[in-house]
């Protein structure tokens, strides 16, 4: 991803962007934002029974700046929708969002004056996980697809975006941190 | 118990000062706006009632052309492990109450609560802002006048870039 | 929105040059200013989405105030949309770490308004699922509480036994976590002899696991320097703020809702309140671990005393009549539609029930008028009024105490926003 921006069309970084993303797709340290009741299987996903550990999550890194993928576990109100995009901004390239739940990817089943209806609606999403909350095996298994999705080196929020197969030239707008 | 509580209300109020009704065993006490911290401050003091927990504070919008709002206080006696209700009706322009954190403490947040969903101001009350939404917002949610789903814009969502 | 001109007044130097953005301001005197900490609604460390606002003299919390409201749902004017049944599924989301508990809370609430009773095996199964539910609550109290002031081992030791619930709730209902088992009237279905034996293993074997934890904790110095001593409010102060649960316990207050006006089966089951006196952190600590113990016993006394019989109470139309009847049957048949689609009709009035709920007292206020969908229903949530106490607790500590405080407290924002 950074690496063909950074050295350019002429070299040809195949094997070595392969390698790169072995590596970043075995060691995905999740930054939870857990919100509401998918935090507490996102917990169990961490805890002795499912571990997330073995997959590379190792640590799960309260700090925006020291994580790579951004698990957004909860019904996100729009009073918490500014906060939530302001841990995402500061989140370092590449980075990775898995939206947990059905509230946070459609608003669930409050259809509310207070809640969002889905994140995407202010987050580029990679995994949607379906569940209410959804069980760790099924979060697990987002965490393996965003794997399989890391491996061939896409990214929906990263710096530049790769959109099916055509690689886009021109940064896309930088997100707003003074949001 | 019931009876108790109703014979001391009307022997020191006076007998329009409270209507009563009983459902479920639970008696409920209409009390006009003007004597409502009064009639607190004698049921919390008083040493046959002991009503010292204030267990809830909510209000109640009857959507009737006149006395609209409702402020419902659930009072419990920890020594006497009794329950009984206090209804204070007011109007719907401007609807305003005074305080009750001057006898029960709990009551601060459950008032900027319900300030917050219905728009009733409490006279007196040290810090009356909203307390779940944003303080921008300018409606009352709970009111029966505004949508389940909310109008859209009426509060800021950050941009997707 | 504009201030208030008192409001103005109040706010200190370093919030007005904030709001004006500022970026210097001078003071006269070095030493003069208060520094305002802000944590966050994300932080590791605050139970959900919780924000304080501290204001620190050097390391010292002069004053504090929380926010609440990040996670405001609307449950109150979803209420007012949804049938009595279609409620249940959103209790459990309310306080999420003991959701089978909400569900029994609100099911009795909505009872009492239609004046109709559960049979004796549906309450003792209520009983049982309430008290599972008070230990599932509680033991995430004790790993997030010694995970906070620094024991990781404890929270991954009451996360295998609560994935031991997880698998007995599974059983029982359904679901991992968000049961929705109770149902108007009784229960969703019936619990089989092996579950109640896999019940009986769990108990038998806790008190043995507590007693592992409570080796890493009890003796501690480090656990005991951090909770003695901390966060203590007096029992004057915590009636008049309406602290309930093992925080009023701690205080030295005996007043459990399943003594002082007991619902279910309680009074004819044998258990005790554990009562310390104190106010401190660690107070409120060995309060809930005693609770684990009751309720151990009190599952133990009714695993023996389950009587047999239906689990649904026989009131053709405000009860859900059992789905192989439906399909056979006409008159069950139409009953089910119409308690499905205009719900159970009680009847014009309102009532206040309260329960005991791990974190404290749980009361639905529900106002009907007469119509299936209630006019009014108010969730008085023990974590809201819970957390009014964290001003006065913590006045004084340090910083490095707000942690432990706030674990101590154990406040759920499900349930605090509603």
């Amino acid at each position: 991803m950074g690496l063909e921006h950074a050295l350019g069309d002429s070299f040809v970084t195949t094997k070595l962007d392969l390698a790169i993303n072995w590596c970043r797709k075995n060691s995905l340290w999740p930054m939870p934002m857990g919100i509401s009741c998918c935090a507490i299987e996102m917990m169990s996903f961490a805890g002795p029974r499912f571990d997330a550990a073995r997959f590379g999550s190792e640590v799960f890194r309260f700090s925006p700046r020291q994580s790579d993928v951004m698990i957004v576990a909860g019904t996100t109100t729009f009073k918490m929708a500014k906060v939530v995009r302001k841990i995402y901004d500061q989140m370092p390239d590449p980075k990775w969002v898995i939206a947990m739940g059905a509230c946070t990817s459609s608003g669930g089943m409050y259809r509310t004056y207070s809640v969002v209806q889905g994140i995407d609606q202010f987050l580029p999403v990679d995994v949607y996980v379906a569940g209410c909350p959804p069980r760790p095996d099924n979060l697990l298994n987002a965490l393996i697809t965003l794997q399989q999705k890391v491996q061939r080196g896409e990214s929906k929020g990263s710096f530049p975006a790769y959109i099916g197969e055509k690689k886009l030239n021109e940064p896309h707008d930088l997100p707003s941190i003074s949001g | 118990m019931n009876a108790k509580i109703i014979e001391a209300l009307k022997s020191r109020f006076g007998e329009q000062a409270a209507q009563t009704s009983e459902f479920r065993g639970e008696l409920t006490v209409i009390i006009p706006k003007e004597r409502i911290v009064e009639v607190c401050r004698f049921l919390k003091e008083d040493p046959g009632l002991r009503f010292d927990f204030l267990a809830d504070l909510s209000g109640l919008d009857m959507f009737t052309p006149v006395n609209r709002f409702a402020v419902v206080y659930n009072l419990y006696s920890l020594a006497n492990k009794h329950r009984i209700r206090l209804k204070v009706f007011t109007e719907e322009d401007e609807p305003k109450l005074p305080t009750m954190t001057g006898v029960w403490s709990t009551a601060n947040w459950h008032e900027r609560e319900t300030f917050d969903m219905f728009g009733i101001v409490f006279e007196g009350h040290p810090d009356m802002r909203r307390v779940y939404l944003p303080d921008e917002f300018e409606h009352h949610p709970l009111r029966k006048d505004f949508p389940l789903m909310g109008i859209p814009g009426s509060l800021p969502l950050p941009k997707k870039s | 929105m504009e201030q208030r001109p008192e409001e103005v007044a109040r706010k200190t130097r370093i919030l007005q040059a904030l709001e004006n953005q500022h970026t210097s301001v001078t003071f006269e005197d070095a030493l003069e200013n208060d520094m305002i900490l802000n944590m966050g609604p994300q932080h590791p460390a605050t139970h959900g989405v919780l924000r304080l606002l501290i204001r620190l003299d050097g390391e010292t919390v002069v004053g504090c105030v929380p926010e609440v409201g990040y996670l405001h749902r609307g449950y109150e004017k979803l209420a007012e949309s949804c049938t009595y049944h279609e409620f249940i599924p959103h209790t459990d989301r309310l306080d999420y770490l003991s959701p089978l508990n909400n569900n029994t809370a609100y099911a009795l609430a909505v009872e009492k308004l239609l004046g109709i009773e559960a049979p004796p095996r549906a309450q003792y199964l209520r009983v049982m699922i309430s008290e599972l539910a008070r230990i599932s609550s509680h033991l995430m109290f004790l790993g997030s509480l010694a995970m906070d002031v620094g024991a990781l081992t404890v929270w991954m030791w009451a996360f295998r036994e609560r994935e031991k619930q997880y698998d007995l709730f599974e059983n029982i209902a359904g679901a991992r976590f968000t049961t929705s088992y109770t149902r108007i009237g009784g229960l969703a279905q019936d619990v089989s002899a092996e579950t109640l034996a896999m019940v009986k293993k769990f108990v038998d074997e806790l008190p043995g696991h507590l007693l592992e934890c409570e080796n890493l904790l009890n003796t501690n110095r480090i656990f005991l320097e951090r909770t003695d001593g901390i966060g203590v409010v007096t029992p004057d102060q915590a009636v008049d703020l309406g602290f309930t649960g093992p925080g009023l316990r701690a205080c030295g207050i005996g007043h459990d809702l399943r003594k002082a006006n007991p619902y279910l089966v309680y009074n004819d089951l044998d258990f005790s309140v554990p009562v310390y006196t104190g106010g401190d952190a660690l107070a409120r600590y060995y309060v809930r671990m005693d609770e684990m113990r009751e309720s151990v016993k009190l599952i133990h006394q009714v695993l023996q005393k389950m009587p047999g019989g239906d689990v649904h109470a026989f009131k053709p139309k405000k009860v859900l009549p059992r789905k192989e009847r439906v399909y056979t049957k006409m008159e069950e048949l139409i009953h089910d539609f119409m308690i499905v689609n205009f719900g159970v009709e009680p009847p014009v009035g309102e009532i206040y029930s309260a329960v005991e709920a791990p974190k404290g007292e749980l009361g639905f206020y529900i106002y009907s008028n007469g119509e299936g969908y209630p006019w009014r229903l108010k969730i008085r949530s023990p974590s809201f009024v819970n957390l009014q106490t964290l001003p006065v607790m913590m006045k004084g500590c340090m910083i490095s105490d707000v942690v432990a405080i706030i674990g101590s407290l154990d406040p759920v924002m499900g349930e605090a926003d509603k």
